[in-house]
């Protein structure tokens, strides 16, 4: 419950703020997200699979994003930035997809 | 540390480790918002990559290099268009302005200008063609420019106001020629006394012309008539002649032409 609140005040916060992102974090910004989201899909089949542990999220969610952002970063030092977001947006997205079918296993059982 | 969802929720106090997950929560659900909004507003370039930018930029510069170019080809054709038409304007005027001093010569445009009246008239008939032609010479030695000899004329009308109703031979050299009775004759039309020569040239210079002893005066007093000779500021040669084209002259290649 708490986390869904935090979830939504965080969007509130986005739309009512309208910050504009700097630009030394625009190419970070959109991989960071997608690997929180990784991060967040693993909690709730975590959860759902009665294995959750909040320090384990923490953990996982921080280290995802700082992964992702690291990977992106020395992708655009050796000049394929471009490849290596894309492919850790595909990596990102098949364990989401994975997590999501385990999730819905869980909830629809089938 | 696995506990069901619903303890969890009912728990009054907040560990924190709770708060970072709702910190971090809040943060992706912040930070989402964020990353939507700037890529709604900017559009795609705001989130392509370096190396992206880079190529999309080389791309607009050869572009604009390519339209650079064509702009300055046809800049260049615009200023060749338009120095060719003030060239050719140029070469219109002086072409009209040579027509006009050439048609005055040959008689095919009006002239005006400063000139004389000589008005000549022979009760005894013995005014020749050849009399009027010797004037003709004298006028056209003295200087004058434009020659229209007219007759009769009406002496009661004043002469600066006379159209040549029968008036005949324009240019600075009418075709004289003996009429079908006694009279002249000017460019296949009979004249009859008494006469008039409209001429346009310096006044004084074709008055002391005229008037030199054993010249046209004295020549036509001789022979019964009359001669009125009036200095004008302006008088006009309105008699035309049609342009024949030459039967047999053909404009030969000039130099540098």
């Amino acid at each position: 419950m708490i986390p869904a609140l935090a979830l939504v005040v965080g969007v509130v916060l986005g739309l009512v703020l309208e910050p504009t992102v700097p630009a030394a974090l625009q190419p970070y910004l959109p991989i960071a997200v997608v690997a929180a989201l990784d991060a967040v899909f693993g909690a709730v089949r975590a959860q759902l699979e009665k294995i959750f542990d909040d320090r384990v999220f923490v953990v996982s969610f921080v280290s995802n994003v700082l992964v992702a952002g690291l990977v992106v970063f020395l992708g655009d030092q050796l000049g394929v930035g471009g490849q290596l977001s894309t492919g850790v947006v595909v990596v990102l997205g098949i364990r989401i997809f994975s997590n999501a079918a385990a999730i819905r296993r869980h909830v629809f059982h089938a | 540390m696995n506990r069901p969802l619903c303890r969890r929720f009912l728990r009054p106090r907040l560990r924190r480790v709770d708060v970072a997950v709702a910190v971090l929560l809040a943060v992706l659900g912040f930070a989402a918002v964020v990353q939507v909004r700037s890529t709604q507003e900017d559009g795609p370039l705001a989130t392509a990559r370096q190396e992206d930018l880079v190529q999309i930029l080389d791309e607009l510069s050869n572009r604009n290099d390519r339209l650079r170019d064509e702009v300055s080809a046809l800049e260049r054709a615009r200023a060749e268009l338009t120095t060719g038409g003030d060239q050719s304007e140029a070469a219109l005027a002086e072409a009209r302005r040579r027509t006009q001093l050439l048609g005055i010569l040959a008689g095919t445009v009006p002239a005006r200008g400063p000139g004389l009246l000589l008005t000549i008239t022979d009760p005894d008939g013995r005014i020749t063609p050849d009399v009027l032609l010797d004037a003709l010479e004298e006028l056209r030695a003295a200087g004058a420019e434009a020659i229209q000899l007219e007759g009769p004329v009406d002496l009661s009308v004043d002469p600066s106001e006379a159209s040549g109703g029968d008036s005949g031979g324009g240019g600075v050299s009418p075709a004289l020629g003996d009429g079908d009775e006694g009279g002249g004759g000017v460019d296949g039309r009979a004249l009859y006394p008494p006469y008039r020569f409209v001429v346009v040239g310096e006044p004084s210079t074709l008055a002391s012309a005229v008037a030199i002893p054993g010249g046209v005066v004295d020549n036509i007093e001789q022979r019964g008539g009359r001669v009125l000779v009036e200095e004008r500021d302006e008088v006009v040669v309105g008699a035309l002649r049609a342009l024949e084209e030459p039967r047999y002259a053909r404009p030969a290649p000039q130099d540098g032409d």
